[in-house]
Order: C-alpha cells, then structure tokens, then sequence
C-alpha cells in the first residue's frame, strides 16, 4: 500500500512541515495605500529601479546629461564671477531633454501595461479606474520635475555658497524659486501631453517616437503665424505649439528676460496651458474609462 | 451563501452582439465550471462578475454583492486570472506578485510574505527571482495563478487557465485548482472550452452557448454509481461483448471501446466498501471473460460517465459525444 497507510509515529522527528495554505484574517488598506504603493512602483519604474540594467540607461543617461549642464553652470560661473545662464532659463535650456525623458519614461509607465496586458489585472483590484490614470499621471510630473528641479537645485545651493552676504542669497532665492515653478509647469504640461499620447500607443518604441512628434508637430505653424506682418500673430504664435506655450507661460509670470514677445496677451497663454492640461487630463481619464471595458 | 447569481442578466455590444442573453443562473459554493465555445459569452461573464462591464439588463451578484454598485467591495474578494498574457517580462514573479498584492490592499511586508507563499503553493520555488520573460508557458501560467491568489480572495474567476499547456502541464494546472478549491477553501469559477477537462475537477457546470444558458447543473449525484469501465482488445471484442452479455453485464459499444457499467451498478448503495466489492467483481468478471476466451488485452481501465452526457440531452445541440477534452461545439 502507500505511504500515506505508514502510522504517523513512524515518522522521523525533525522534518520540516508543510503548514498547508494560510487563509489571510488581517487587515485590507483601503484606497490612499493602493495610490501610495502605485505611486512609489511608478517613480521607481520611471527611473528603472528594481529593474534591468536596460531599463536604468535612458532615463539615467538624460539624468547625467542635465546634472552635467548644471554642473558646467556652476563651474562657468565660479570662474567668471557671474551667471551664464539665469535660473528660469535653465529649464527652457533643456526644453529638448525633458521632451526625451518624458518620450522615453511615460511609455515606459503606460505603454507597457497596456502591451503587456496587465492592465485588466489592475481593474480587477480595488482601485479606481480614473486613479490608476492619476497615480501614473503624478508620477511622470514627479520624476521630470526631479529630473530639472534637483540640478536646479543643486545649482542655487552652489551659488549660495558663491555669493557674498546674506541679502545676496535672499536675491538668489528670489530668482530660484520662480525658475522652480517654471520647472514644474513644464512638468506638468510636457507629462500631460506626453502621458496622453503613450495611453494610445501598445508599443513603446512607437510611443516615445509618436510623442516627439507630438511635440514638433505644430512647430511649423509657429514659424509661419510669427513671419507675419502683424504684430498681434507674432504675439499668439507660440500659442501654437506646446513648447512655445510653455515658453511664452515663462516670458509672462516666471522670467525677466523676455525670448518671446508675448505681451500683451501672456494671461493668454496662461489660460490655454491650463486648458490644455485640464483637457489632456480629461481625456486620459476618457481614454481609461473605454480601456478598462475592454 | 450563494457564490454567484444572475437574474435575467444580458450584455449587447452596440446594437448587434449579444454576448449574454436572459441568462439566470445561480452558483453554490465550490468548484464551478463554467463551460462554452469560444464567444459563447464566458469572458463576457466574468468581466460582468467583476464589475469591469455593465451589463444591458438583468441583475448579478457576486458573494451577495452587487459588482455595478460595490465593485470595489467585490473586486476585493475576489480573485481574477485572464485568459491572455497579463505579465511584464522584465519583472521577477516575486516582485510581480508583491506588487499586485500590494494593490489589492495588502500591507507591505504581509504581501512580500504572501507572494512567495503563493508562489511556493503553485510550485514556483527558486525560480521566483528570475525574469517572468524567461518562464515557460506552465510557469507563466503559474505566476498567473498566483497572481490572483496572493490576496486571498473569497472567489477565484479562472479563464481558460490551462490555455496552451501541454498535457502534462493540463493535469498540474487542474490538480492545482482542485487543491484550491478543497484543501484552501476558495470558490472556483473555471471557464473552459474543454468540458473533458473542467468535469474532473468541478462539483458544478454551467453551461452557456451564444449568450444562453444550456444546462446548469450539480455533479455530486452522478458520481459514483454511474461508473463504468473502459476495456479494449485488439481482436475478438464481438466475442468478449457476447460472452459478457450473457455473464448478465448490460455492455455498451463506443468504437473499438466496450463500456461496462459496474455490476449491480443500479443497486448499490453509494458507500465506499459496497462501491469496491462491485467494482472487484466487475473486474473478475472480465479478466475471467478475457483469458478464457485468450485475448489479446489492450487495455482495461475505470472512468466515470462523461458529463457530455448530461449535456447531450438535446442532441441537435451537442453533437459531439467522444473521449476526453470533448469540445461544446454548439452551432452558433
């Protein structure tokens, strides 16, 4: 006959026992958990962590290329004396490398869930259809404006250092944080945009190439409206592409200096990027609500 | 309590494609199959149970849950395993698996603790810290499983889980569900194609076909009095079916396949020893049958009646009626 028929004090002394399956009593977080923990995964694949050495190379090598720069800011203005670049130009400076971290890192956090299909897993657990949009939307904002905001950062604790007297590092201050927020409405206007587009795309490669595109596709138009002969197109050009927006945004509540002449319709220009993010936001939410009946 | 139960429910897309129609159906506690042909409506049903679709009319509730109105309540009771691939590549299944019991609402270090516990109970060991890229389809499948188990749910909605395994692979899945639903004590829904496959396992059916309901109905009252040997000879089956009939066995013919029922079969009282005296002299019988008329044997073995055949009572409807793995192939 079989084992099983062996009596049980047969048995040698010591063996390791299978407990069998635990049936789980304790307690079940509720909502504000669920958003943390997607948060914190999100930031962290973002930035591949906990992830493939292949996954760490492109956000980190955009990571390198910024602190780079601002390292090469410090150093030019320690020798020089003074400021090559201000604080609110650094991040329209690198206007173009926040294109390409947020081109590689919102696919990375969208385009692959839908790829790979765990999505419908996501929407067969207590979590909200509309906050998986959110959480993901947080955490590109969050890791493009860490990816700007701490060489900037950086930056201002070096010139802290460098200039003479207290008042003198007040003034810093006052043009630091400013440039501070400039960084964050580029953020949140680059990653809304960014965001919505790789929601669209099953394939990452594709995603980040579609959102490049997104971003030049209107940049013609600009060029045309601002050869025009009247003054008024010239002023509303930059509201034609969401680089420019964001420019002219700068131009009107963030910056002295002025790149682009936005007067006098800069109020303008802040209401359409905020338009835009509220429509963009929407939008993914509509796009979210269709995914989740699939 | 109830497990499931639907009330006229029905699911149009458009204006064209019904995918559920005035299906009532009410589910108990245990292993429930849930049989069809591809686009008979399963998926459609399960998304339904899980709030994910509302349906176009009629009523569903789920552990006495309404999904449309408590789906959060529902979905966290309950467990969800898709038909398609549903697992990043370059994750490790214990990262993986921790990370979707995170998002069923499992505290941090109690779902690091789960998920290898999941994974060990489907059989992935030291192979949980590799890359899910790197895993067969049987391990994938695993992950899968585990994926919806780690948060210990009341009710697990399994979809076509043994999809593209081999049959070994098959076996291990099924046996791993059937350990589910008795040793753990977890509901099971299994959507198949296969009904062979999900009879062995379930102690319900349901049966959909285009949306409707074609049968529903419990598997304990057909076990074991309705069993039947299998026995096949390679020559002379006419001779053995003769001298077995004479011997007073009401044998059946199923191809090169003679089917006798248990001696008594009709008499006896379902109890375990009454069960293995007749099944001794069943075989007695047939070995005795065998070797005096000196045939060649091929093979001899025991199996159940086929639940086809609770299903074949509409023949116009399930026309197929052969061996394991029958697929409902109904006329759609």
């Amino acid at each position: 006959m079989t084992t099983l028929d062996v009596p049980q004090t047969d048995r040698p002394a010591g063996v390791i026992h299978d407990i069998g399956y635990q049936r789980y009593d304790g307690p079940r977080l509720g909502r504000r958990h669920l958003l943390g923990g997607l948060y914190l995964h999100s930031l962290r694949t973002a930035f591949g962590l906990g992830r493939t050495f292949k996954a760490k190379i492109f956000p980190w090598l955009i990571v390198g290329v910024v602190g780079v720069v601002a390292a090469v800011l410090i150093a030019v203005r320690a020798q020089i004396g003074e400021a090559p670049l201000d604080y609110a130009e650094f991040p329209e400076a690198l206007s173009v490398l926040i294109i390409f971290f947020c081109a590689i890192v919102a696919p990375e956090l969208v385009s692959r869930d839908l790829h790979s299909g765990v999505l419908p897993l996501y929407f067969a657990r207590p979590l909200h259809r509309s906050d998986y949009a959110l959480v993901k939307l947080a955490a590109l904002i969050s890791a493009t404006f860490l990816t700007v905001g701490v060489p900037l950062t950086v930056m201002f604790a070096g010139a802290a250092f460098m200039v003479d007297g207290i008042g003198a590092v007040w003034d810093e201050l006052g043009d630091f944080l400013p440039a501070l927020g400039y960084v964050a409405v580029h953020a949140v206007v680059y990653s809304v945009l960014a965001l919505l587009v790789a929601s669209l795309v099953r394939r990452r490669a594709v995603a980040a190439g579609a959102i490049v595109g997104a971003f030049l596709l209107t940049t013609p138009v600009v060029v045309v409206l601002s050869v025009l002969p009247y003054e008024a197109a010239t002023q509303l050009a930059w509201l034609a592409s969401p680089v420019t927006l964001v420019g002219g945004i700068g131009d009107w509540a963030f910056e002295a200096s002025s790149d682009f002449d936005v007067d006098p319709y800069g109020p303008l220009y802040g209401l359409v990027g905020v338009a835009m993010v509220v429509a963009g936001t929407l939008l993914l939410l509509a796009r979210y609500r269709k995914v989740a009946a699939k | 309590m109830t497990l499931i139960a639907t009330q006229s429910l029905t699911k149009t897309y458009g204006n064209r494609v019904t995918a559920l129609s005035d299906l009532t159906v009410t589910v108990e506690p245990g292993i429930v199959g849930l049989v069809g042909a591809n686009g008979a409506g399963k998926s459609t049903f399960i998304k339904i149970m899980l709030g994910l679709l509302e349906p176009t009319g009629g009523q569903a509730r789920v552990l006495g849950l309404d999904p449309m109105t408590d789906g959060h309540q529902v979905r966290a009771r309950v467990g969800y395993m898709p038909e398609h691939d549903c697992l990043p590549p370059d994750l490790s299944a214990a990262e993986f698996v921790t990370h979707m019991g995170r998002m069923s609402g499992l505290p941090k270090t109690t779902a690091r603790e789960r998920a290898s516990e999941t994974l060990r109970h489907v059989g992935l060991y030291e192979e949980r810290y590799r890359q899910v890229g790197g895993y067969s389809t049987g391990m994938k499948q695993r992950v899968k499983l585990a994926q919806a188990l780690v948060h210990d749910p009341d009710l697990l909605l399994l979809d076509e889980p043994t999809n593209g395994l081999d049959p070994a692979g098959r076996d291990a899945m099924l046996t791993l569900i059937e350990r589910i639903g008795t040793e753990f004590g977890i509901s099971v829904l299994v959507c198949s194609h296969l009904l062979g496959e999900v009879e062995r396992i379930c102690d319900a059916l349901v049966a959909i076909e285009g949306g409707r309901l074609l049968r529903s109905a419990q598997l304990a009252d057909m076990t074991a009095v309705t069993e039947v040997l299998s026995v096949e000879v390679s020559e002379g089956s006419d001779e053995l079916a003769a001298r077995l009939t004479a011997a007073g066995l009401p044998i059946r013919r199923d191809g090169r396949l003679l089917l006798v029922p248990l001696l008594d079969a009709g008499t006896v009282p379902v109890g375990a020893q009454a069960r293995d005296s007749a099944l001794d002299k069943t075989y007695d019988l047939i070995l005795t049958a065998v070797a005096e008329l000196d045939l060649p044997l091929h093979r001899l073995d025991q199996r159940r009646h086929r639940v086809v055949e609770l299903f074949a009572t509409d023949p116009a409807r399930v026309p197929e009626s052969t061996g394991a793995g029958t697929a409902l192939e109904g006329a759609r």
